[in-house]
């Protein structure tokens, strides 16, 4: 992404979102109150103060992590939605750790971190792995694996996990208060954003910057190109998906000792699908995911003001979100020249070399290729080359 | 020189009313009472939620009292920061937190950082010592209402099999599941209840399939401990058989085969919450109830209910609200054969042990996923 191409995005976004915010008025005029009115309350509620702006960063904390677990495997160009599954296994990973082991307080919170991070990777890494060896089709078997990890979560939370004193809620032993991560100096938001903001940041480092990042973005393009480079794409798409699950597993794991103290059915509250939503508003960008995600929040925010102050249902904040990130998607084919956004056509990033070559593939299953992959490596004759790399 | 004085002598009168009455000045400013009411499902779920909207729509008649309301509000930061929005924004001096998973450690934390702000949660185990004293916890003894649904249900059934279907195997939802079943059987010791776990409490799916699986085996009259009966009772009504409601009136859904419900009526402790913030009389912490006194109630019988059936469940209904009945007393078996209450042992519906329950009495057919 160069200067004028982020120019382009940040412009149309801002502009998707003024269109969002108009037809959602013209809803709420419908239904008999003032747009004015609402406005007004969208704004004190999710940004107008140093306590909307608060309440906005928590609640955008995980969603920055579970829009990485999204954001980072669609770079390889997997569609990998099972972010839930990973969060969960991340924080019983971590609650069962941290409630256990001895050791400095430092020390036994990285230890558990690592160990939801661990999780959480090794849970979506096989649905990398299902699809690179076996052609399952990731997005439906991320999305299994993730039914099955929350099923598995509340077998061991309600059964060999369970404090025996959690009695009409079933949670794992609770952990000490001097393990949990506290807040931001001066805020009233926890660690957990700051940590997001770094991976996001980390993430668009190697992404976009190193070699590896390169070769995840060309897999993405097309994997029979990929192969005929000599890429391991076996690997590449194993790696971006337990990178991807990592990040939801990290987000379990800081949800659990930031928020929550122990693991239980609380945890299973859709961050993991959420990231869906944000990765795509995001367009699969690593560090747009930041954004999106407190523009999310600061929606929440604001859907629990609507509520309170004009008793407004909380399918009005559906409405709202619904209404913004439609206008936000669509105005992705709007064409930049024709609104004064783009000069001329700017030298694409490599990601848009990537997605030439993948244009430029060869029928599904017609040509012989140069080079024959070894049988195992190829799940389906040939990966399908509509997985074709979101534009940047 | 003259309007000076005049404020003056409004603000010495104005404080004088005040401390007349013993409460400070800024409490006294704050008139209308504003109250925060937190749901973790929509408001119209035919089930849990639509209990506490109920009281909540009814606390909004009381004089000086405003209540804001957020329904769909999730057991995490969610939640901690509504509260806090509702005291900020809105200045809310009393929060009910309707969800279980709200207590700890979501209202908990909050009420530490507002101690001037009462917090009551709804289910909650508030111990002394322990939680802060700014923080309060209801709930209602539903079984004896269950008791009594068992006992309608046990008079009207043909085929001698009720089926229910439960969420969790935990101590609150086994209690209702072995007092339902014990009132039928107080009718006829032949009855059997099965029981089907669908492992949560919103799967309407499952809850759905799990009501057609009674059916299929036989049984005729179904109720439920799940956060919305809807689907229970509407695909049981479907189905051509009976049931009994929960948490709510469901009689709307099935107007042929509603038999009768145990409900919540949380405007009894709502009232009584609010009427002690609006006087600043210390935090009742612990508030517990049932039939007698008004927490729970019954639904209107269904036009399908026999005198015959009616006669048993009434004369239990007296007794319960006389505090003349204990329902869990020994000998009491489970249905593995073990006796769970020694005979002489009588369990009052206010023991703490029964907040424990671990089992399925005699006559439930199922068991508890360990």
């Amino acid at each position: 992404m160069n200067l004028a191409s982020a120019r382009t995005s940040a412009l149309r976004f801002v502009g998707a979102l003024a269109v969002g915010l108009l037809l959602f008025g013209v809803f709420v005029a419908a239904i008999g109150k003032s747009p004015f009115e609402v406005y007004a309350t969208i704004f004190e509620g999710g940004f107008a103060s140093s306590f909307a702006w608060q309440n906005t960063l928590l609640r955008a904390a995980p969603l920055v992590l579970t829009g990485l677990a999204v954001a980072i495997p669609a770079q390889a160009g997997l569609m990998v939605i099972g972010a839930e599954g990973a969060l969960v296994l991340g924080g019983l990973a971590t609650a069962a750790l941290a409630a256990h082991l001895p050791g400095p307080a430092l020390v036994v919170q990285l230890l558990a971190l690592v160990a939801g991070v661990t999780s959480g990777g090794v849970w979506l890494g096989l649905t990398g792995w299902l699809r690179a060896r076996r052609g399952l089709n990731e997005t439906i078997c991320s999305l299994l694996l993730s039914y099955i990890a929350i099923a598995i979560f509340n077998h061991l939370v309600e059964g060999a996990l369970r404090d025996p004193a959690s009695l009409n809620k079933p949670s794992t032993v609770p952990i000490n208060d001097a393990l949990m991560i506290g807040n931001l100096p001066g805020a009233d938001v926890h660690w957990g954003l700051a940590i997001g903001v770094v991976c996001a940041v980390l993430a668009q480092i190697v992404l976009s910057r190193t070699t590896w990042g390169f070769a995840l973005r060309v897999t993405g393009g097309n994997t029979r190109v990929a192969k005929m480079a000599g890429l391991s794409v076996t690997a590449l798409l194993v790696a971006a998906c337990a990178a991807g699950g990592a990040a939801a597993g990290l987000a379990g794991g800081i949800e659990v000792m930031a928020v929550h103290g122990a693991a239980n059915a609380s945890l299973i509250a859709g961050y993991g699908y959420a990231g869906i939503l944000v990765a795509f508003l995001a367009r699969q960008q690593p560090l747009a995911c930041v954004p999106v995600a407190v523009l999310l929040g600061g929606i929440a925010a604001a859907g629990s003001l609507l509520q309170r102050r004009l008793d407004l249902p909380d399918a009005t904040t559906l409405v709202l979100q619904g209404t913004l990130f439609l206008c936000i998607l669509a105005a992705d084919s709007f064409p930049a020249r024709r609104f004064g956004l783009r000069r001329k056509v700017p030298a694409e990033s490599t990601v848009a070399a990537a997605s030439t070559i993948s244009s430029l593939a060869p029928e599904p299953a017609a040509a012989p290729v140069a080079v024959t992959p070894p049988r195992h490596d190829v799940a389906r004759p040939v990966a399908s080359p509509t997985l074709v790399q979101p534009a940047a | 020189m003259d309007t000076n004085r005049r404020h003056i002598l409004q603000a010495l009168s104005a404080a004088g009313a005040a401390t007349a009455v013993g409460v400070p000045l800024d409490l006294r400013a704050a008139a209308p009472l504003t109250v925060g009411v937190l749901y973790v499902g929509p408001r119209d779920d035919f089930g849990y939620n639509q209990a506490q909207a109920q009281a909540a729509a009814a606390m909004k008649k009381l004089p000086n009292v405003k209540v804001i309301e957020e329904e769909k509000v999730p057991e995490t930061v969610a939640v901690q920061k509504s509260m806090e929005a509702m005291i900020n924004q809105d200045k809310a001096a009393l929060i009910f937190a309707t969800s279980f998973g709200y207590f700890d450690p979501h209202m908990l934390k909050i009420a530490e950082k507002y101690p001037k702000v009462r917090f009551e949660h709804c289910g909650g185990l508030w111990t002394s010592g322990k939680h802060p004293l700014n923080t309060g916890s209801y709930f209602g003894y539903i079984d004896g209402a269950q008791y009594v649904a068992g006992v309608v249900a046990g008079g009207m059934s043909k085929t001698k099999k009720l089926g229910f279907i439960a969420a969790k195997p935990i101590p609150q939802v086994l209690r209702n599941i072995n007092a339902f079943t014990m009132g039928a059987r107080s009718v006829d010791p032949s009855i059997t209840t099965r029981v089907i776990f669908t492992g949560d409490w919103s799967l309407p799916v499952k809850e759905a399939e799990a009501t057609n699986s009674l059916v299929d085996q036989g049984v005729d009259v179904v109720t439920c401990h799940v956060d919305g009966p809807k689907v229970v009772i509407e695909t049981a009504e479907k189905r051509g058989i009976m049931s009994s409601g929960y948490h709510a009136s469901q009689a709307a859904l099935a107007p042929k085969g509603y038999l009768t419900g145990a409900e919540w009526d949380w405007s009894t402790p709502y009232k009584q919450l609010i009427g002690g913030a609006m006087d600043d009389k210390p935090m009742v912490n612990f508030l517990r109830g049932g039939l007698a006194e008004g927490f729970v109630k019954m639904s209107a019988y269904g036009p399908s209910v026999t005198a015959a059936a009616r006669k048993p469940a009434d004369e239990a209904l007296a007794q319960l609200k006389a505090g003349k009945f204990v329902i869990f007393k020994g000998p009491l078996k489970d249905n593995k054969g073990g006796t769970m209450i020694a005979a002489g042992t009588a369990l009052e519906m206010t023991n703490i042990e029964l907040e424990k329950m671990n089992y399925l009495v005699e006559g439930v057919i199922g068991t508890i996923p360990s």
